[in-house]
């Protein structure tokens, strides 16, 4: 028993003299620290019942060995009110105070919150704006995307110090997760939908990013670099990335989103102002409709019979890389609004261009053939004119 | 007509020479040695003719204790798979760094961490925990047998089944590459085309229907069969805990079914349920398989604190202290583990107000777990503890769990929970409280309980080196991981930059070295002790002062567990009887009612397990071919009434008067 | 099972019963498939939550609204009820032991239930020939996976029901067969209790979204 405890006093106490980088309990962005500390108080909250526990398990343990006939021995005492109200209590007041810290700190660190404070003496100036980056999971590397700027790159992350960040998040493959350990906390990359983080740099530096949700085959080398900069290095670092060259428009993007491994840092000088919105909604290929068009059109009830046999199919698509046995071939929805209208409140179009009164069955191909042979249609507005040619 | 082409796809659907992993050298020379092993054990079975014994006095058998002791054996069969698979992975992880790939490709380490998951839960902890509640429950409660003893022995051989498709994606394709929870859209057929999903699917599908079963029984042997004037609040802990864990078993594994069944249909039919388009939604996967998956760690460890119950108060040779209260602790834990689930996916970003509930309702938990480790405590206090084995285990429990359960805690407070989420801290916290809990309790369960099946005692030698060997391991290999969480390492990593952090993970991987001698140890325990059996002998069928009702009959118990059905007066009902001077009665026997045994379970398991092999190859005419032959099968079974039979009292009698001389022999009682 | 046993805790402990009855062949059995009828609710209650969460997910495809022929599925309904009415008079056959009263009452709910069967793979092929198969949406696939599991429970029930019909033609209304006829009889409830689940929640409430 003795054994089992000094490995447990040892190794950690080895693992500070040694100096390993203890990354999640010393960070270098307030919202981590704040982290850190909470996990550091409700451990030494939770070591106030725990140490006592298995002191007196060893302790009772040797007191009351069979070999020790000079301690008691009460073969029926089985009950004790008193007892067993501090054997409830003490835990419940634990709990009691955990609770509280855990509500008060979910709430202040809600990583949807915007940041009040930089750090734990300096509040947000006045009339800062956080630095937008919109990144997106791709099998298996980091798009990030610099609206402000216009640059976008992969596998490498920077930021100014003291300067809050907002991170919008998704995902254009599987479930990952996004996580830079000295900056904050992680939140999930998820395909179709959008997560927010809210964090800040506070010393410069060069940190570790990661993904920490298995995604498949490439997730071990699904990593990048964060820097933190000053602002005068940061703005060379955007710079560099400007003068760097590099298009990435929806093209360029369909090519990087194709699986690849271990993929060395790059950056682009340019962006598709659209192109994060695109990813989001699952939309960048030409003629697939945007997932906000869909679910505005689906809050006001479908297309009904006139948009049953919307679904395009195409060999080729990542999103929609089916293969089931029984079911048809690969297919998806097509946009019936202009890809360009995305730029601005797009899903509230979707109505005007809808035919109004009933629309149910008319004239539409039938289910096989529909999916015979489709070409594949540069701008998909063919449901458009189809229905208008019958109505 | 037929093209050959076509006539080979539909007989071997997608089956092919190339599904053989043959360019996988380790799983080639796996294969080679099971196969060797494999042929011996048979030519050993072959030889001794024991095929009729096995055939007729095991697979067939209805008899509760025989089927718990095959849970066992398949579960520390397949602790020796999922074990293999924890070592290569921890030496993968220890040698990959400074650019080396390590000896393992992702398309296989990935298989193998999914594996090791799957396995240790499903086909290790599960049969364990079910072949203990299945040997013990029926004899504390003084009846005879389950009350269905015919799906008994079908649960068990499903269970079995799904184990033996987990097996054979070892050699015949592969296994999932999704992790052990299988997520989609990973999990879907799109990022997963091959077979191995379906493996896990059909594996999974197979044995839950087995767990199902066996929870919906023993939940009818609990409430309908306990000796008269056992109440309730008289059931010995342990049988508490096995009625709290078969209602959870009830209560959740349908959803398992029903989350798996509608991934199945993503895959095989092309449905939308978890896809990225067509509205689909695959968070909604991550909620409803937590809504299983968290009341299923309870399942694990609830029988595993009824062991710890038991294992107190005899070898403290005093009452359980607070009694009521532990009942009441399982009683809220089992209602509280429904409330829980969010918190495995707080990075989800549901919400702060969202996040705290399911983060405080995790924290409640803890209170009743704490008043249980309380209780134990007291029980120790003013007793008589002899350190046999059983309780050495629990003391290495009560020291190690508290640890578990304080990083628990920790994890369920939401931004402690986004820093540490995936991270090794999580796999060491998990490993924490399902090793030092369910494992240490399985094993205290098995030395507390072995004389009780084959009469005689483990030897307490290598006993005593396995649990060294186990509990130390256990800690170099953890300990590390914590640290690693610290610092920012991630969980399911096949290659590392940080050579700063190889040192953790040889220390890991000495760490699962030494539960490797554990688990040799623990095997050459067995070996030993049945040699040295005569020696370890116990004929009084009480080795260790026991209270409960399964100590009153002989080791091992006869086929009809108590000539004459106990009455039950207080808590521990054996303990009273011996104090108030019972006399084992020895005559006035009588003709005993007992279920037959039956094929029908193995048949019915093997074809369910064919359907599943089907449907995992495409190979239609395979899972057509036994789903009709299930039904026949079935409903040909429904026309059996005559499924019991009579002990006659001379049996009987002749089994007790064998009893009376063995007790009366000299040195009986020594 | 928990006789009551007079046990003065004075001079003569009883501790074991002398004179004991077995357990009656299938005591807990109703119990039992009480428990398993319960965890079959639950595969339903997912399947229901699974429409609840997708339901509204067309994929700007067609809404119940364009798909759903109430009064279709109004008559479906009263197929089921009338199985189980119909059901209701076997139980009373077999309460006063006749067993070809037995046999005829529930023949006659095999041929309700499998006009019901009937009547839903005729809706279902309908609307999988318009185009709306359960491939189409996420709403369209969790609605052919509640209605369709709770078919299938159906057409387990029927070939449950003929194997029971054959089995009181050999065995007689013996204790064993009027245990399997009360389960069946639970089944066949329960099965009606899901369906009024689904006819309100997926095809009423889903006419009105």
């Amino acid at each position: 028993m003795v054994r089992n405890l000094k490995s447990l006093v040892v190794l950690p106490l080895a693992a500070f003299l040694s100096g390993c980088n203890f990354v999640v309990l010393r960070p270098a962005g307030d919202v981590a620290s704040q982290q850190a500390d909470l996990v550091t108080i409700s451990t030494i909250l939770m070591l106030l019942i725990i140490v006592p526990v298995m002191a007196l398990t060893i302790f009772f343990a040797w007191r009351y060995r069979h070999s020790n006939a000079a301690a008691d021995y009460d073969p029926d005492w089985d009950h004790s009110t008193q007892l067993e109200l501090v054997i409830w209590a003490a835990p419940l007041l634990i709990i009691i105070c955990l609770g509280a810290l855990t509500w008060m700190g979910t709430h202040l660190l809600d990583p949807y919150r915007s940041l009040d404070r930089v750090s734990s003496n300096q509040p947000v100036p006045a009339k800062t704006a956080p630095l937008v980056v919109n990144v997106v999971a791709l099998d298996w590397k980091w798009l990030f995307i610099y609206p402000e700027y216009g640059i976008a790159t992969v596998n490498d992350l920077a930021a100014p110090v003291d300067r809050p960040i907002s991170f919008r998040i998704t995902s254009a493959t599987v479930m990952n997760s996004f996580y830079i350990p000295a900056l904050a906390g992680q939140i999930y990359a998820m395909a179709g939908m959008e997560t927010k983080l809210h964090a800040v740099i506070n010393e410069p530096g060069t940190f570790e990013g990661f993904s920490a949700n298995y995604s498949g085959a490439g997730f071990s080398g699904m990593r990048f670099t964060f820097h933190g900069l000053d602002k005068r290095g940061f703005d060379a670092w955007v710079a560099k990335a400007k003068s760097g060259g590099g298009d990435l428009s929806r093209e360029a993007y369909m090519q990087l989103e194709r699986p690849s491994e271990n993929v060395p840092a790059r950056s682009f000088a340019k962006v598709d102002p659209d192109l994060y919105r695109a990813i989001l909604n699952m939309c960048v290929e030409p003629g697939k409709m945007c997932m906000s068009e869909m679910m505005a059109i689906d809050a006001k009830g479908g297309l009904g019979m006139a948009g049953i046999n919307n679904t395009m199919p195409l060999t080729y698509d990542k999103q929609a890389r089916r293969g089931t046995v029984f079911g048809p071939g690969p297919a998806y929805v097509a946009g019936i609004c202009d890809i360009a209208e995305l730029g601005g409140e797009g899903p509230q179009d979707a109505k005007p261009r809808l035919p109004s009164g009933p629309v149910v069955g008319a004239g539409l191909p039938k289910p096989d053939l529909a999916r015979v042979s489709l070409p594949p249609l540069e701008r998909a507005t063919y449901l458009i004119p189809r229905l208008e040619k019958n109505s | 007509m037929f093209d050959h082409i076509d006539l080979v796809k539909a007989v071997f659907g997608r089956l092919t020479l190339e599904s053989l992993p043959l360019h996988e050298p380790i799983v080639v020379v796996t294969f080679i040695v099971v196969a060797l092993g494999g042929a011996a054990l048979l030519g050993v079975l072959t030889y001794f003719r024991l095929w009729g014994y096995l055939w007729k006095e095991w697979f067939t058998t209805v008899d509760h204790k025989r089927i718990g002791i095959m849970y066992m054996v398949l579960g520390i069969i397949m602790l020796l798979r999922g074990f293999s698979d924890a070592i290569m992975m921890r030496l993968q992880q220890a040698i990959a760094f400074n650019g080396s790939e390590g000896y393992l490709t992702a398309h296989h380490y990935d298989q193998v961490f999914t594996a090791h998951g799957v396995i240790m839960i499903f086909f290790v902890a599960m049969p364990m925990v079910t072949g203990l509640m299945n040997y013990v429950v029926p004899l504390q409660i003084g009846a005879r047998d389950v009350s269905f003893p015919f799906l008994n022995n079908f649960s068990f051989w499903m269970t079995v089944g799904g184990a033996v498709l987990v097996m054979m994606s070892l050699f015949v394709g592969e296994f999932a590459r999704t992790g052990w929870l299988a997520y989609p859209p990973l999990s879907n057929i799109g990022y997963s085309p091959d077979v191995g999903v379906d493996y896990y699917i059909w594996a999974l599908q197979v044995a839950g229907v087995g767990t199902t079963l066996s929870g919906i029984n023993l939940i009818c042997t609990i409430v309908k069969m306990r000796a008269p004037g056992m109440t309730m609040m008289k059931m010995p802990v342990f049988t508490w805990t096995a009625l709290c864990t078969n209602v959870l078993i009830v209560a959740s594994f349908p959803v398992l079914t029903a989350v798996l069944a509608l991934l199945s249909l993503d895959r095989y039919v092309g449905t939308n349920f978890f896809t990225n388009d067509f509205g689909g939604n695959p968070m909604m996967y991550v909620n409803l398989i937590w809504i299983w998956g968290h009341p299923e760690v309870y399942i694990l460890i609830l029988p595993a604190f009824g062991i710890f119950s038991e294992v107190t108060s005899t070898f403290s040779g005093k009452k359980l202290f607070g009694y009521t209260s532990m009942v009441y602790a399982t009683v809220v834990i089992t209602i509280l583990s429904y409330l829980v689930w969010l918190h495995h996916f707080f990075t989800m970003g549901s919400g702060a107000s969202v996040n705290s509930f399911f983060g405080i309702t995790t924290m409640i938990i803890s209170i009743p777990t704490g008043a249980k480790i309380f209780n134990w405590l007291f029980t120790m206090y003013r007793g008589r503890i002899r350190f046999d084995l059983p309780m050495m285990w629990t003391l290495a429990f009560m020291l190690t769990f508290v640890i578990g359960g304080m990083t628990g805690v920790l994890l369920a407070v939401p931004p402690a929970d986004f820093v540490l989420h995936n991270s090794l801290f999580l796999v060491a916290h998990f490993h924490n409280v399902i090793i030092g809990g369910v494992l240490f309790g399985m094993f205290a369960g098995i030395a507390y309980w072995f004389p009780k099946a084959f009469g005689f005692k483990l030897d307490p030698f290598w006993g005593k080196l396995s649990f060294w060997f186990w509990v130390v391991g256990f800690y170099f290999a953890f300990m590390p991981l914590y640290a690693l969480g610290l610092m920012g390492v991630t969980r399911r990593l096949r290659v590392f930059d940080d050579p700063s952090l190889q040192i953790w993970f040889i220390i890991a991987a000495f760490g699962a070295f030494l539960i490797l001698l554990g688990i040799g140890s623990f095997l050459v325990q067995i070996y030993v002790s049945i040699r040295n059996r005569e020696a370890l002998r116990d004929v009084t069928g009480d080795p260790w002062q026991g209270r409960t009702l399964e100590w009153a009959t002989s080791s091992p118990p006869p086929d009809y567990n108590f000539a004459f059905t106990p009455v039950v007066h207080e808590l521990d009902a054996w303990h009273d009887m011996k104090r108030r001077g019972y006399e084992r009665p020895l005559g006035g026997f009588k003709p005993i009612h007992m279920p037959s045994n039956t094929g029908t379970g193995i048949i019915l398991a093997g074809l369910a397990t064919a359907m599943g092999f089907g449907l995992i190859w495409y190979m239609w005419w395979l899972a057509a071919a036994s789903f009709v032959a299930i039904l026949a099968v079935a409903i040909g079974h429904t026309f059996n009434y005559h499924r019991d039979f009579d002990i006659p009292a001379d049996h009987v009698a002749g089994v007790e008067a064998a009893r009376s001389r063995a007790l009366a022999a000299p040195g009986a009682h020594a | 099972m928990t006789a009551p046993v007079a046990t003065p805790l004075a001079a003569e402990p009883v501790f074991y019963l002398a004179d004991e009855h077995a357990h009656a062949e299938g005591h807990s059995t109703m119990l039992g498939f009480w428990i398993y009828l319960m965890s079959d609710c639950l595969i339903f209650a997912i399947l229901f939550a699974t429409f609840g969460v997708l339901g509204g997910n067309y994929a700007a495809g067609p809404a119940p609204k364009d798909l759903f022929d109430l009064s279709l599925v109004a008559v479906n309904t009263g197929m089921l009820l009338m199985s189980s009415i119909t059901y209701g008079f076997g139980m009373l056959q077999m309460q006063q032991g006749k067993v070809f009263g037995t046999q005829f009452w529930l023949l006659v709910t095999a041929v309700f239930g499998m006009c019901f069967i009937g009547i839903e793979l005729y809706e279902f092929s309908h609307m999988i020939h318009e185009g709306a198969t359960p491939q189409r949406s996420a709403f369209l696939s969790s609605f052919f996976t509640l209605v369709g599991t709770h078919g299938l429970h159906v057409t387990f029930g029927l070939v449950w029901l003929f194997t029971l019909v054959v089995q009181i033609g050999i065995k007689g209304l013996t204790s064993a067969n009027r245990r399997r006829v009360m389960c069946l009889s639970m089944f066949w409830h329960f099965l009606d209790v899901v369906w009024i689940g689904v006819f309100t929640f997926v095809y009423l409430l889903g006419m009105l979204r």
